[in-house]
């Protein structure tokens, strides 16, 4: 479905991504687990094509499609979207014109708004007239970012640690919310530092270095990043002999 | 609505539609309203608890509107003024007076929509009492010539615990040349609100002035500005609060948005100090759009002018 083949990117003459390789399938949920400065929230932004992650080498292809030369817009109209770790602030879009906007590409037979507030545990009737802006908690924020992703029925959904910020008990209405996606036949891939939220995954991936080290099922993964990855000596280094 | 009405009358409100108002609440008999176009009154409703005097001077208006001391107004004071032709000259001298505990609102519309050489000029002050409330909030609509100049001045003072918040928005057509300047002094736990909202193009020029005193003890005060400039439109806006009070609380909030290479832009906020124990604040952000609001939207599948658009938009809501 996603397919990145030999994705390298220099950053500032530094190199982030180095020869990375990587697939996901149809509706699965894939986790990405790595340290800090591994390069996972580059790969997300390179997937997404955000300007200055846009001058890769290797390519990157969907459902068969060469995607690599495309803009963020083309990409998400193919279905490739993101929810952001800090998400940005709107002054005067309400909450209900932020969704919409979602849902404006779908064929119509996508969740609306009300609904998908609801998936993420927020009462329509108390936030689709406020503001997307400052008077929101983090918290709040981040579970709109997920409804607004909702309206969209993307094919494919890059969350950048949805799971960061927020309380333990959210933590729970997260992963249900990723677990909807998956039901509904969205791609997600998780961007997180939480082993037990990357856990609920169908398979998972440890990035070190700006590569791939390791795929496959998701606890055996998470048990690798956590023997070798916790105390990573190669952020930003990549030396990786030996770790696999 | 409109049918049977003087002609003059009949062309201000169509004017006033195109600013966005709505005509009707000008006739409407339970709503107080005042309607000037040009140096004319052309219509005016006083309702019990608000006054309204309306005198024509050479180039405009003396209106005088009275809120009795405790009137607590249920439905906005509705205000048009207006120059339709081509060239003009308006001054509206204006004065409110909200008495002691009083609460009123005022929605104004200030409509020049063919302008090619009009001069509004406004000198209000504003005098709000013990406790009152007022908001007011005025709209303008110049046109797509560009070729009006909008010189508005205000002057508030606020008594002990008096409140006003005040908006202003020229956020449709062209703003030609507009230089707005606001100054307010407060009173013991007075509260002043501060809104500036414009979108020039082409060849626009806006200077919005925002001045607060804040004179009495635990009185506060926002001076909050967004401007859009597009074209070669230049804009300053120059914010300033002074603390002479203690416990006094005072923030600048200015936001400027440049689209193209061509639209120059400049925020000056100015904070003095006088008593120690006052807190002033400020921000200000001057430059291109966002690029993280417009990357998410386009995200959601918003072309960039889309994403743009929508950011522009909301902002200046």
């Amino acid at each position: 479905m996603l397919r990145l083949e030999n994705v390298s990117l220099e950053l500032g003459g530094k190199r982030i991504l180095h020869d990375l390789n990587f697939e996901t399938r149809p509706g699965e949920i894939h986790s990405i687990l790595g340290a800090n400065g591994t390069g996972k929230s580059t790969l997300a932004s390179v997937i997404l094509g955000l300007g200055g992650y846009r001058d890769i080498g290797g390519r990157i292809l969907f459902h068969g499609e060469d995607i690599t030369a495309l803009g963020v817009s083309e990409r998400a109209q193919r279905g490739i979207t993101m929810a952001w770790q800090e998400p940005a602030r709107f002054e005067g879009l309400s909450v209900g014109e932020y969704l919409a906007i979602g849902r404006r590409g779908t064929r119509g037979d996508a969740p609306d708004p009300a609904e998908c507030l609801l998936k993420v545990g927020l009462a329509p009737a108390g936030y689709l007239a406020r503001a997307v802006d400052g008077t929101l908690s983090g918290g709040e924020r981040k579970r709109i970012e997920l409804a607004s992703l909702l309206t969209m029925a993307p094919k494919l959904a890059i969350l950048d640690e949805p799971d960061s910020g927020i309380d333990a008990l959210s933590i729970d209405c997260v992963v249900e919310v990723i677990r909807t996606f998956s039901r509904n036949g969205t791609t997600v891939l998780l961007i997180t530092h939480h082993e037990e939220v990357a856990e609920i995954a169908d398979r998972a991936s440890s990035l070190c270095g700006g590569t791939v080290l390791k795929t496959g099922d998701p606890v055996a993964v998470a048990r690798f990043f956590r023997n070798n990855c916790q105390e990573c000596l190669h952020v930003n280094a990549p030396q990786l002999g030996g770790l696999e | 609505m409109t049918t049977g009405l003087p002609e003059q009358l009949e062309a201000l409100a169509a004017a006033y539609e195109a600013s966005g108002g709505h005509a009707a609440s000008l006739f409407d008999g339970s709503s107080a309203s005042l309607s000037v176009s040009g140096n004319a009154v052309i219509g005016s409703n006083e309702i019990p608890g608000v006054h309204i005097e309306g005198t024509a001077l050479p180039n405009g208006v003396r209106a005088v509107i009275t809120v009795d001391p405790g009137a607590v107004v249920a439905r906005p004071v509705h205000l048009c003024f207006g120059v339709v032709p081509e060239e003009g000259v308006q001054e509206i001298v204006s004065e409110y007076r909200i008495g002691d505990g009083a609460r009123a609102a005022f929605v104004a519309h200030c409509t020049f929509p063919n302008a090619l050489r009009v001069r509004h000029v406004m000198n209000a002050r504003m005098q709000i009492g013990k406790g009152a409330e007022m908001t007011y909030s005025e709209t303008h609509f110049h046109g797509d010539r560009g070729g009006a100049e909008v010189l508005p001045a205000l002057k508030v003072f606020l008594e002990e615990g008096g409140v006003l918040k005040n908006e202003f928005r020229l956020t449709r057509g062209t703003v030609g040349r507009l230089k707005a300047e606001y100054e307010a002094e407060l009173g013991r736990d007075a509260v002043c609100e501060f809104y500036a909202k414009a979108y020039g193009k082409m060849d626009d020029r806006i200077v919005v002035r925002e001045s607060i005193y804040l004179n009495g003890e635990n009185a506060r005060g926002l001076a909050k500005s967004r401007i859009v400039s597009s074209g070669r439109c230049q804009s300053e806006v120059i914010g300033e609060v002074v603390g002479n009070a203690p416990f006094s609380r005072g923030h600048i909030d200015c936001v400027e948005i440049l689209k193209g290479a061509h639209a120059r832009a400049s925020a000056v906020p100015r904070l003095v100090v006088v008593d120690d124990r006052a807190k002033l604040t400020h921000e200000a952000a001057i430059g291109s759009v966002d690029k993280k609001q417009v990357e998410t939207l386009m995200a959601r599948g918003l072309s960039e002018d889309e994403a743009v658009d929508v950011v522009v938009r909301g902002m200046l809501r």
